[in-house]
């Protein structure tokens, strides 16, 4: 079933759950921005196109991965922002990310936070793999 | 996960799991719910984390679970648990992202019989009236000064600007205001993101609704809150919004590294505390509190675009259209209370997480009409069902740290919700049945689906049954507004 990289939603009662598979961190952490971006149902605006930089260090790869969706929460909420082209520099826990986007246009649903509830980053025999809840 | 045949029986409508269960748990778990219900619960997780909860240090009594539980993150929604001061510790995770998401119930003059070709109206008129929808901005927009004020006196903050009046803030838990809120303790992504959401209703499972007294249970209370059958009323539901989700995510991050610190095993990194007396403790609860005083303002400010709604949708179809406050609950929130826990008085903070207080007959932190009835109990339920007004007993003040149910709690996941349900069709559905609807989101609509919760007559009729809360009145919704 599984490409080498995805992602697919999860059941979960009252939140919502992402499963993520790649072969390595920097790209479990992009898939899990465009898994957390689908369930929100961003569309981008066509432009102006916007680009960021992100500096990220933490404890353990579950920290980073909680911080860097969280930060990409905050940038929606507060600047309007989403992005589609994530250039993501894992080296150890410390994470460098250019990111180029776009303003939101549309957006149906909310997301309250990333949790740490039940997060493992895991290595497998296919590379990285992780499941991470969502406050909805 | 935790096996029914685990539980011991104490009544139809009580079951405890023993410490027994396993290995570190500190104290029981004790559920509130009929055997059907319970063994909805079975099902999934939420058990599980009921006893995960029950590790957290300094947890005294037992950790409690209302019959409207389901799995969260981290601590189960629908749970309380009590930690001792000073020692015990505070777990972020255990009140809840959306700090003070609560409950609001406003009753009208106004009979539905003498409007009942307006409610659509009405439904559009709230609609345009309470901004809502996914990080939706409201009118105002606040430097750090004026904010610190929402932050410092909650309720009262809107009273003084002419938004509220004093019934308003009195008929509010904790008249509307959590002392020794801390400012300084508030992050710069938090403040950000508070500015320009006071007054808005955000999007997810919260809504406004206009919902008509449909029966009376208890003429003596119902007349004390004025609630008259055949009458209107609204309810909001709506918590601090992306201010408050922040203060939680920066704390449950900077909590990771303070368990390692003070030595806190735990079974689920959302469990993430710190002792209350700890440097780490007090400032989350100094920010907490901005949050949740953020979260009385902001329904204290719907409150009145819902009465300007109200007056204005209705005028010339009703004689002088108002709305008077019942009372507004918080349903996510840590608050430091005095309980008789094991037979000693003691001072505790009661995490409660998709839970309400329900304080009984004689608090007198009550406004003196309420007094003798017990505080009022808000219980919305699913959208298109009814919605309960009950009130605390001495019962849920022996045996439940005075708290009670918040709701008709999910049974289906938001993805089967969503893959089996659309919205287009369950909005027809429900307005054949004479509700109206006015939504931001069908897909979000689909996901709030009444068939995804349980029936919230059986959640009600259980805390009732344990003798934790007593049902004044069932309210039946004739408009839904959502973001």
């Amino acid at each position: 079933m599984h490409a080498r990289q995805g992602h697919r939603e999860l059941e979960h009662t009252a939140d919502w759950a992402l499963q993520v598979w790649a072969p390595d961190m920097a790209t479990v952490l992009a898939e899990a921005a465009r898994g957390m971006y689908r369930l929100m149902a961003v569309v981008l605006d066509e432009g102006p196109r916007q680009r960021r930089r992100l500096e990220l260090e933490a404890a353990d790869r579950e920290s980073l991965l909680v911080e860097f969706l969280a930060e990409l929460l905050y940038l929606a909420e507060s600047e309007g922002l989403a992005f589609d082209v994530l250039e993501l520099d894992v080296a150890g826990n410390r994470l460098a990310a250019s990111l180029e986007g776009a303003p939101i246009g549309s957006q149906s649903k909310e997301i309250k936070a990333v949790t740490y509830h039940r997060l493992e980053v895991r290595d497998t025999k296919r590379g990285i793999e992780t499941c991470i809840v969502f406050d909805v | 996960m935790v096996d029914l045949k685990d539980l011991r029986k104490i009544s139809d409508y009580e079951w405890e799991i023993p410490t027994s269960v396993r290995a570190d748990m500190r104290v029981p778990v004790r559920v509130f719910a009929s055997r059907a219900l319970l063994e909805a619960i079975g099902g999934e997780s939420s058990l599980e984390q009921a006893v995960n909860a029950t590790t957290l240090p300094g947890v005294v009594g037992r950790v409690l679970v209302m019959p409207d539980v389901h799995q969260g993150y981290g601590f189960p929604i629908g749970g309380v648990a009590a930690t001792e001061l000073p020692h015990g510790v505070i777990s972020p995770g255990a009140i809840g992202y959306d700090i003070n998401c609560g409950v609001r119930l406003l009753a009208s003059n106004v009979r539905l019989v003498d409007v009942e070709g307006s409610i659509g109206d009405l439904a559009t008129a709230l609609d345009a009236a309470c901004p809502s929808g996914v990080g939706t901005g409201g009118r105002l927009k606040q430097e750090d000064r004026e904010l610190e004020r929402v932050c410092r006196e909650g309720g009262e903050w809107a009273r003084r600007r002419g938004w509220g009046t004093e019934s308003d803030v009195a008929r509010t838990e904790e008249g509307g205001v959590l002392a020794d809120a801390d400012f300084s303790k508030v992050g710069r992504r938090a403040r950000d993101r508070g500015r320009t959401q006071v007054g808005t209703l955000g999007a997810g499972n919260h809504f406004i609704e206009v919902e008509v007294v449909d029966e009376v249970f208890d003429p003596a209370a119902a007349s004390a809150m004025g609630l008259e059958e055949g009458f209107l009323t609204v309810l909001i539901h709506c918590g601090s919004r992306g201010f408050g989700h922040q203060v939680c995510s920066d704390y449950v991050k900077s909590f990771q590294a303070a368990v390692e610190r003070y030595r806190i095993r735990l079974p689920d990194r959302e469990l993430v505390c710190a002792p209350l007396d700890s440097p780490e403790g007090e400032a989350y609860l100094g920010a907490m509190r901005c949050a949740a005083n953020y979260a009385f303002a902001n329904r204290q400010v719907l409150a009145h675009h819902a009465r300007g709604a109200f007056a204005e949708a209705l005028r010339g179809r009703s004689r002088e259209p108002h709305l008077h406050q019942v009372y507004d609950i918080a349903h996510n929130m840590g608050k430091i209370e005095e309980h008789v826990v094991d037979g000693v008085r003691r001072r505790v903070c009661v995490h409660r997480k998709g839970a309400t207080r329900a304080f009984g007959p004689g608090f007198e932190g009550l406004p003196p009409e309420y007094r003798a009835t017990g505080q009022p109990v808000l219980v919305p339920g699913s959208m298109g069902t009814a919605s309960w007004v009950l009130v605390g007993t001495d019962g849920s003040m022996e045996r439940s740290l005075g708290s009670c149910c918040h709701g008709a709690g999910r049974t289906m996941s938001r993805s089967r919700a969503k893959r089996t349900i659309h919205g287009g069709t369950l909005r027809q559905e429900l307005e054949a049945r004479g509700i109206r609807v006015r939504a931001g989101s069908m897909p979000g609509l689909a996901e709030e689906a009444p068939a995804a919760y349980k029936d919230v007559d059986a959640v009600v009729g259980a805390v009732e049954a344990a003798g934790i809360a007593r049902k004044v009145a069932r309210l039946r919704p004739v408009a839904v507004v959502k973001g």
